[in-house]
């Protein structure tokens, strides 16, 4: 299975060794939003459902929803995003993830391989 | 079918430089170039490139007395190469724009107008000056704003720097004729330069050249305006808001507050404004967004809304224009968004990053 998975939402879902899910928005998301500037997350404890919207993102510009990728329960959040939202734009798909997930079932369906995405994001402009 | 988007003469120009852009008024503009917060900060710090060509620009040949019958402001006693900031108001004595107007000669004005407003304010000016009124769409404007704003024009125009805020002059900038302006929409010193739209490109790319000098787009110029206290028409102030009402009241002198000979004039004087526009600061880092209410903490009541909302690099905290209600809440606020949690708010004198204009 590949390291990384996308959604059609600009989201990213990456299974890490102790096989929680991290989850951000992708290299693409960050450069279309611009500067982002505050970041609302999920309470830890929460079931989020695939396609469910679990955060906020804000750009100077204007809010938008970040939805889990897959089925689950969050278990962290990136609280290093509160104090630097800006974060996100530097390393979306790294530093910059948003919260992990205890899947509800692995590996998680509907979402697209990197090739994939690349292709999608190429018709999407 | 929608009209395709118009373009300023600078359009290639900023396509090489990287701009990302949105239709605005009508035209394709770029939005951004580096990254708004990055142009912003660029702008308080030394000198950021804007291009406003979108803007309309017109010249009109009328006595000044013919002007005041139609524009609050005090044209008579203008001197040639002074500037003000107006307003055209309609018959209720409602804003129907903000706008520029330079005094180039005795019956030689030049105005510039909101680009969205262009047509409504065009109608307005062709009616009561028929031929007298010519809009000039042969011409591009460019602002230069930010503390090295002086030092960069005047090496390309000697004795910019030495120009007061709110005069304007004819000169040569890097062998190109224009009509500068010491004013702007940032707060900061700077500069409004009006040129031939065929030469912009040019003077642009000399202007871009210089060691201080970025360009910076439609977003930069959003936060920089609002953290300056400045308003945006169609969001601050519109046709349903008096001048009393959006704390302008200022761009109107006494003495012809009283001829009130101007289009709304007797409307204003017998006005009594309901509510008034105020700045606020969040205390949340959540920005503050246009339409959250504004609702008075100690009686839990409604007691305005937000206008326009923002964020700076050189402002700790979110900060927001809005109307309230008069009698209006004295300090403390509460906003009201429309999801998520209320955030406490103060209300905050305007600006809400110093003014740096050039008043020796």
């Amino acid at each position: 299975m590949p390291d990384i998975l996308y959604s059609k939402q600009h989201e990213w879902l990456r299974i890490e060794e102790d096989g929680k899910a991290a989850v951000g928005i992708s290299e693409y998301a960050q450069d279309q939003l611009g500067d982002i500037v505050y970041v609302e997350l999920p309470e830890i404890g929460r079931t989020v459902a695939a396609g469910q919207e679990a955060a906020v993102v804000e750009s100077v510009k204007a809010a938008s929803e970040v939805y889990a990728p897959a089925d689950g329960e969050i278990v962290e959040v990136n609280a290093a995003l509160n104090d630097d939202p800006a974060l996100v734009n530097r390393d979306a798909e790294g530093g910059g993830w948003f919260f992990k997930i205890k899947l509800a079932a692995s590996p998680p369906g509907g979402l697209m391989t990197p090739e994939a995405y690349r292709a999608f994001v190429a018709e999407e402009q | 079918m929608s009209q395709p988007l118009r373009q300023t003469p600078l359009y290639s120009l900023h396509q090489e430089q990287g701009a990302r852009f949105a239709p605005f008024a009508g035209y394709d503009m770029p939005v951004r170039f580096a990254g708004t917060l990055a142009e912003h900060a660029h702008c308080r710090r030394a000198a950021s490139l804007f291009d406003v060509s979108h803007m309309a620009q017109a010249d009109l040949h009328a006595p000044p007395e013919a002007v005041e019958n139609l524009l609050p402001a005090a044209a008579s006693t203008m001197a040639q190469g002074e500037q003000r900031y107006t307003l055209l108001l309609n018959e209720q004595g409602g804003i129907r724009d903000d706008l520029m107007i330079v005094r180039r000669g005795e019956n030689a004005f030049r105005l510039i107008v909101n680009a969205a407003c262009r047509d409504k304010d065009f109608a307005v000016f062709a009616e009561k000056f028929a031929g007298d009124f010519t809009p000039r769409p042969d011409l591009a404007l460019l602002a230069l704003q930010g503390p090295q704003a002086a030092l960069t024009l005047n090496r390309l125009a000697k004795g910019a720097a030495d120009m007061r805020f709110m005069t304007a002059a004819q000169m040569r900038v890097a062998e190109v004729d224009c009509l500068v302006s010491r004013s702007g929409y940032t707060g900061e010193d700077g500069y409004e330069i009006s040129c031939a739209a065929r030469e912009a490109e040019s003077l642009a790319r000399k202007l871009a050249a210089a060691p201080d000098v970025m360009p910076a787009g439609l977003a930069a110029r959003d936060s920089l305006r609002l953290e300056a206290g400045l308003c945006l028409y169609g969001q601050d102030i519109d046709e349903t808001t008096t001048p009393a009402e959006a704390m302008l009241m200022w761009t109107i002198p006494l003495a012809r507050r009283e001829q009130a000979n101007f289009t709304g004039g007797k409307a204003l004087q017998n006005h009594k404004p309901q509510r008034q526009r105020i700045g606020l600061v969040s205390e949340s880092k959540r920005p503050v967004r246009r339409g959250w209410k504004i609702i008075n903490p100690e009686s839990g009541k409604p007691a305005g809304e937000v206008s326009s909302g923002g964020v700076a690099p050189t402002s700790p905290m979110p900060f927001a224009m809005g109307y309230v209600f008069l009698p209006a809440p004295e300090k403390t606020l509460l906003l009201h968004p429309p999801a998520g949690a209320d955030v406490p708010a103060l209300r905050h004198k305007m600006p809400f990053y110093p003014h740096k204009y050039f008043r020796p």
